[in-house]
């Protein structure tokens, strides 16, 4: 799988996504800093976390904007794979890529804790080496990761089957107490219409060795190294 | 020339920043406040130019960029616009 990582200012999750996706797939991956505009021919591009801009006037919404967006956009527009993680997630739908925004947490808390999730689909490049409805653990680290989209988008976005990860309990029940953040309908990331891009605000990166709390963020980019194979 | 935005949130978005400044307020004992809403104000400094193209390039700074319209609504106010000053 070949795999481009970007770097903005102030990314500070670029070093473990590049590891993870290393170890994992046994291709480097490139670092692409934010002003080049050139993304190597890679088959993936992960956006990764961090306080890009130091989240000024709006978490991403001033990464949105560097030069390698473009390179993103015309990458996602032809169908090759985006993964946003985080402050990653939240450049996504300040570039449109991705439906909805991330606005700040309901209980006006940063959480940094690990969360279960429910793999709502297994059938999507990113997901398909999980099982359907199968639990996760994953952490979070965010003070904007509140997914909000109007309701009747989100009954759309729900009919369409855009929602790939949800906040549930260790028995993958999904409830209020579950939810971390607010975010509607427990909502933990979503991918596009066409499948080829995914948002999530928890850290697949920062679960891929068991001595460093756990493997369940492998599914991701070994998913995504088996749709990319060869390319 | 100079202009005034203000970005505030649109109605039906939760605003949890808020109800704490709301509560906060009220163990103030300051009585009679019922709601708060925050936003942002911004202080725009243009080249001088007709009120009508300012306007329209501030309407643009806002939809690309100064608000999420998904969330967001602005107000603009320009202050002394016209020719130059």
């Amino acid at each position: 799988m070949r795999a481009a990582v970007l770097v903005f200012p102030g990314s500070n999750c670029d070093h473990d996504a590049l590891d993870a996706a290393y170890r994992l797939t046994g291709t480097p991956p490139r670092e692409i800093w934010h002003r080049w505009s050139d993304l190597g021919g890679v088959a993936v591009v992960i956006l990764p976390g961090g306080f890009s801009y130091g989240d000024y006037l709006r978490s991403g919404a001033i990464a949105r904007f560097s030069p390698v967006m473009d390179a993103v956009a015309l990458h996602a527009n032809s169908g090759g794979f985006v993964l946003g993680i985080c402050n990653g997630f939240q450049v996504l739908t300040e570039a449109a890529l991705l439906p909805g925004v991330l606005i700040r947490n309901a209980n006006l808390r940063f959480v940094c804790r690990e969360v279960c999730l429910r793999v709502e689909r297994n059938d999507t490049a990113f997901t398909h080496r999980y099982r359907r409805g199968q639990v996760i653990r994953l952490p979070i680290a965010h003070n904007e990761g509140n997914f909000y989209l109007p309701e009747p988008e989100l009954d759309e976005l729900e009919a369409r089957g855009q929602v790939v990860f949800r906040y549930c309990d260790e028995h993958g029940n999904v409830t209020r107490a579950a939810n971390p953040n607010g975010s509607a309908r427990n909502i933990a990331g979503i991918i596009s219409r066409d499948g080829n891009v995914l948002g999530m605000m928890p850290h697949p990166e920062r679960r891929t060795e068991a001595l460093l709390g756990g493997e369940d963020g492998t599914g991701i980019f070994l998913s995504l190294d088996d749709h990319t194979r060869g390319r | 020339m100079k202009a005034t935005i203000h970005v505030t949130l649109k109605r039906g978005v939760l605003d949890p920043q808020g109800k704490a400044i709301l509560a906060s307020l009220s163990h103030l004992e300051i009585d009679g406040i019922t709601d708060v809403r925050v936003g942002k104000f911004l202080e725009i400094t243009l080249k001088d130019m007709a009120e009508e193209e300012a306007r329209r390039r501030l309407d643009e700074a806002c939809r690309r960029l100064l608000a999420n319209t998904v969330i967001e609504e602005y107000r603009i106010r320009i202050e002394g616009g016209g020719g130059a000053r």
